[in-house]
């Protein structure tokens, strides 16, 4: 934590209207000015549960929700069930409150709502305020929220009274409130922000904590939104006007923002039996001459697994997303992790080809999400978008500008009617849709209803004009064309005007940090802060899972005596996957791994590095694990 | 100007154009009810006059899955019990396309009935014809999701202890809006069905008695078969679902004993499509989807302009 930032922390239950606050908090700090990023953590729970929103706001980009936090809202769970002395979940009430101070940084400040929450629950509160030097605020935001409305309204007095405490001008949320909020709840909403501000200037000592919100200017117009807002934005920007989805968190998200979106684009959404049903309608719309989607998340990708390998096969494009969330099997749904790659890479039997992105953020998930889509359609080859709750779910400012880019609504390698009439046909008057010779191995397709163009697409093994065969050399032709995509694939990649993998740091550090996704933007952080603080380090982050960059990494490896590589799982899959494609400097790559559910933040990766890389010791807990090179 | 022109031609066919230069003689086994789904839908096809070009024939995995390489048309040949989801999506995409869906008993009512059961309810403007042999016949003779209580197989050595699916019955309760049972052995009525279930606007499932003389050589070879809609024993109102659904449970019950019912069950006329359903609530475009993809003068939408004002 820096002295220039505000870290808040909105804690209550689940259903409290923590994320709709949150947002319009962040948003009114963006337009003020700031750089802002947020962090969700939420259980999977119906009502009720811990969960909180962090917002890291500061005059510079953060890339990060920071380490720590230096301000709690703590709300109370109103829907939190009895305690009762024997039950592992204790009291639910004051989790709110009890549940994180651990996170608290020193000098930080505490508002809770004393109509909701007793601190005399909590083991040890007073000690605890008095060593930390917290400046504690007990305010009753219950019977003020009652008093001018409604009691869900204790939300709004919460965030009036850290406006009074942080410095912060109301006007940015009134502004914002009279943007999101309907007119019936506006009012109340209005007096119990400004109530709640007076009071608190005006009765309690607002001067006495170090804190208080930055100051910023941003040089261009900017937007708060998440990854799967950008997922969705880069899908439609691509003329993707067909989504099928089977409902699952955290890819739900993609799939709700592209069912609004698309009956406004005259795009169809189709909400289905299984998530078997939801890939094979968007190979069926994709056969049938539209760009078409569908995702999931971990367990209900797994059931496209047989739909995926059919569309290699018949060479049908087509987007899935794949939003991984804490496994296996039902894992910790509403939990990020990154524990998916091996899973969406080798799914599906045979030698499979597809292609594989895992963007870092909002941005990258727009651009790569197009490529993604580009990708397919002009190979004849599915594309996964590899994410996690993490970067899907967290809002953060983009500049306006990097959505303002022309739509692509090229369906990519079809054959015209007219020029089927000089097409290849077999004997029998069926077009060669899958002839041995074409341009990097794609033969261009027909679609259904076009004259002079009908064959069989069959997931089974195949001649040019579809028939199905079993003809050695016929097999072999088949197999290396399909094969010869993903090279031309990767040289294309290669050339790309707009990197998808990102060198940060110093070009000639000693040491590497590689990673991948959504760890990208915490990993940068603690590359500047290990520089700042004397170390010679820089990073990779990669987003070409499939086809891997060999060169580029291989290029990055050589580069230095030794490489950390970072991801939330257990088993270390990019560092193998890594290895499995580059086949040597398994004697540079030690991994540091987190998967308890929460993502990295900055500090442990500075510490990770430092402990297990330069100074050879212990990490000092178990929330985060190194595994040494091969040859330690 | 539409960019698939084979669609609507309308002009006279011959039920020869449907068969395959390259592959016209079918694998089946000498015998095989396969044969009487392929004549029948030939037949069916150029009645209606489509051409092989405005058709998508979907299939599954089995015996029943080679179809559309033995009728010429486009095809897709899916993966066992897929060939619906498929199906309806490229209908949805393109509704200009005649799209016939078929697979075996296992493909459609085992592995593939949740797709068969949401099909039905949605009631996608498509054909949907299950070839029901009451037999696993290309993995050589295991017990299907039809093969009556107490059918022997290698994989059921002691007899099936399960009772058979009732598949009219599912289909009805399902909402299906055209049932029909046919037979292999009687490929008039079977063309006849066929070219009722294309025209109907709606989801028409057709069960399709096919023999298995092979692998299910105890089975009846659906032989005599008594059309409902014919005879003077049996009374349906096919508008009824009431009437449809008790002459459903004693034509399944029936042939169980071996007494094999066919004809129409049930016709729903009034009931919209899913398509239609689809684009009254403002869910669907009226111009086929796939057009626009060849309209070189279509200004595709931007999220830029129309989305990312809430975000700031």
């Amino acid at each position: 934590m820096t002295d220039d930032e505000l870290i808040w922390r909105i804690a209550g239950g689940s259903g409290d209207g923590i994320a709709s606050t949150s947002q319009n908090f962040a948003k009114a700090l963006m337009r003020s000015g700031l750089h802002v990023f947020t962090h969700r953590h939420y259980p999977s729970r119906i009502r009720g549960g811990h969960t909180y929103t962090e917002i890291r706001a500061s005059a510079d980009p953060v890339k990060s929700r920071g380490d720590g936090y230096n301000f709690l809202l703590a709300l109370g769970d109103s829907f939190a069930r009895n305690p009762q002395e024997n039950a592992y979940y204790g009291n639910e009430e004051v989790k709110p409150l009890s549940e994180n101070l651990d996170e608290l940084r020193e000098g930080g400040v505490i508002v809770y709502d004393s109509g909701l929450l007793d601190t005399s629950e909590i083991e040890d509160f007073d000690e605890r305020v008095e060593e930390n030097n917290w400046h504690v605020y007990d305010i009753d935001l219950r019977t003020m929220a009652r008093e001018h409305g409604r009691e869900v309204m204790r939300n709004t007095a919460g965030v009036g009274v850290t406006c009074a405490i942080a410095g912060i001008d109301t006007e940015w949320i009134e502004d914002l409130m009279r943007d999101a909020m309907p007119e019936k709840i506006l009012d109340p909403n209005l007096e119990i922000l400004e109530a709640a501000h007076e009071m608190v200037r005006e009765e309690y000592d607002v001067d006495a904590p170090d804190i208080s919100v930055p100051e910023g200017e941003h040089d261009e117009e900017q937007v708060l939104l998440s990854g799967s807002d950008a997922i969705a934005y880069g899908a439609l920007d691509e003329g993707c006007r067909f989504i099928a989805g089977y409902p699952m968190t955290p890819w739900t998200e993609v799939f709700t923002i592209m069912s609004q979106n698309l009956p406004e684009v005259g795009g169809i959404s189709e909400q289905v039996e299984d998530e078997i049903a939801a890939a094979a309608l968007a190979i069926g719309a994709s056969h049938a001459g539209t760009k078409a989607m569908s995702g999931s998340s971990g367990g209900g990708f797994a059931l496209m697994s047989e739909p995926l390998g059919l569309a290699e096969m018949t060479e049908t494009p087509v987007v899935l997303v794949e939003a991984m969330r804490a496994g296996p099997s039902t894992g910790m749904p509403t939990k990020p992790e990154q524990g998916d790659l091996e899973h969406v890479l080798y799914t599906s039997q045979g030698d499979s080809h597809r292609v594989v992105f895992a963007p870092s953020d909002a941005a990258e998930a727009y651009r790569q999400t197009r490529k993604a889509f580009q990708i397919a359609y002009e190979y004849q080859i599915p594309s996964i978008v590899l994410y996690d709750q993490k970067n899907g779910g967290e809002l953060r400012n983009v500049p306006a500008s990097v959505f303002d880019e022309e739509p692509n609504g090229d369906i990519g390698s079809v054959i015209s009617e007219e020029d089927l009439a000089d097409a290849p046909h077999d004997p029998s008057g069926k077009y060669n849709r899958f002839q041995y010779e074409g341009e990097n191995g794609v033969s261009q397709r027909s679609i259904p209803g076009q004259k002079g163009g009908r064959y069989l697409a069959t997931g089974n093994e195949h001649m040019p004009a579809g028939h199905i065969a079993e003809d050695p050399d016929n097999r072999v032709y088949q197999v290396n064309r399909r094969m010869e995509k993903l090279e031309a694939i990767r040289a294309e990649l290669d050339e790309g005007d707009v990197p998808n993998n990102t060198h940060y740091g110093p070009d000639e550090a000693e040491y590497g940090i590689m990673t991948f996704g959504s760890q990208q933007g915490t990993v940068e952080e603690a590359v500047d802060r290990l520089n700042d603080d004397g170390h010679s380090v820089k990073a990779f982050g990669v987003s070409e899972m499939a086809p891997y960059p060999v060169e580029q990494v291989s290029e990055f490896l050589e580069s230095v005596d030794e490489c950390l590589v970072v991801e939330m799982n257990a088993s270390a899959q990019f560092r193998g996957l890594t290895q499995k494609e580059i086949g040597k400097y398994g004697e540079k790559l030690s991994s540091l791994l987190k998967y308890n559910g929460n993502p990295f933040e900055p500090d442990e990766i500075t510490e990770g590095f430092v402990k297990s890389i330069v100074e050879g010791e212990e990490l000092p807990t178990h929330e985060t694990k190194f595994v040494p090179a091969a040859s330690d | 100007m539409s960019a698939f022109n084979a669609i609507g031609e309308n002009v006279e066919r011959d039920r020869n154009e449907y068969t395959p230069g390259l592959e016209p003689q079918p694998t089946w086994c000498p015998g095989c009810g396969d044969f009487g789904v392929l004549k029948a839908l030939k037949g069916a096809a150029a009645e209606l006059g489509l051409s092989p070009e405005e058709m998508l024939v979907v299939t599954g995995i089995g015996c029943s899955g080679k179809l559309n390489s033995y009728f010429d048309s486009y095809g897709f040949h899916t993966i066992h019990g897929r060939s619906l989801p498929i199906a309806r999506a490229a209908k949805l995409a393109n509704p200009g396309l005649t799209v016939v869906a078929a697979g075996g008993d296992g493909d459609g009512y085992g592995i593939g009935g949740n797709h068969f059961m949401h099909s039905a309810r949605e009631n996608h403007d498509m054909t949907y014809i299950v070839f029901n042999n009451e037999i696993f016949g290309l993995t050589k003779g295991q017990t299907s999701p039809t093969s009556p209580m107490g059918h022997k197989s290698k994989t059921q050595p002691h007899g099936s202890a399960k009772q058979p699916l009732r598949p009219l019955s599912m289909s009805l309760n399902a909402g299906a809006s055209y049932v029909a049972r046919t037979a292999a052995v009687n490929p008039n009525q079977a063309k006849d069905i066929i070219v009722e279930a294309i025209e109907h606007d709606g989801f028409s499932h057709i069960d399709f008695l096919t023999q298995c003389p092979t692998w299910n050589k105890d089975a009846k070879q659906y032989v005599p078969y008594i059309d409902i809609n014919d005879s003077e024993d049996y009374d349906i109102d096919v508008s009824d679902r009431k009437s449809a659904s008790d002459l459903m449970y004693e034509t399944e019950n029936a042939l169980n004993e071996g007494t094999v019912l066919t004809g129409r069950y049930y016709h729903d006329e009034d009931r919209p499509s899913y398509q239609q359903e689809k684009q009254n609530i403002g869910e669907m475009p009226e111009e086929p989807l796939a057009e626009r993809y060849f309209d070189e003068d279509y200004e595709w939408e931007r999220s830029y302009d129309m989305f990312l004002d809430k975000h700031k």
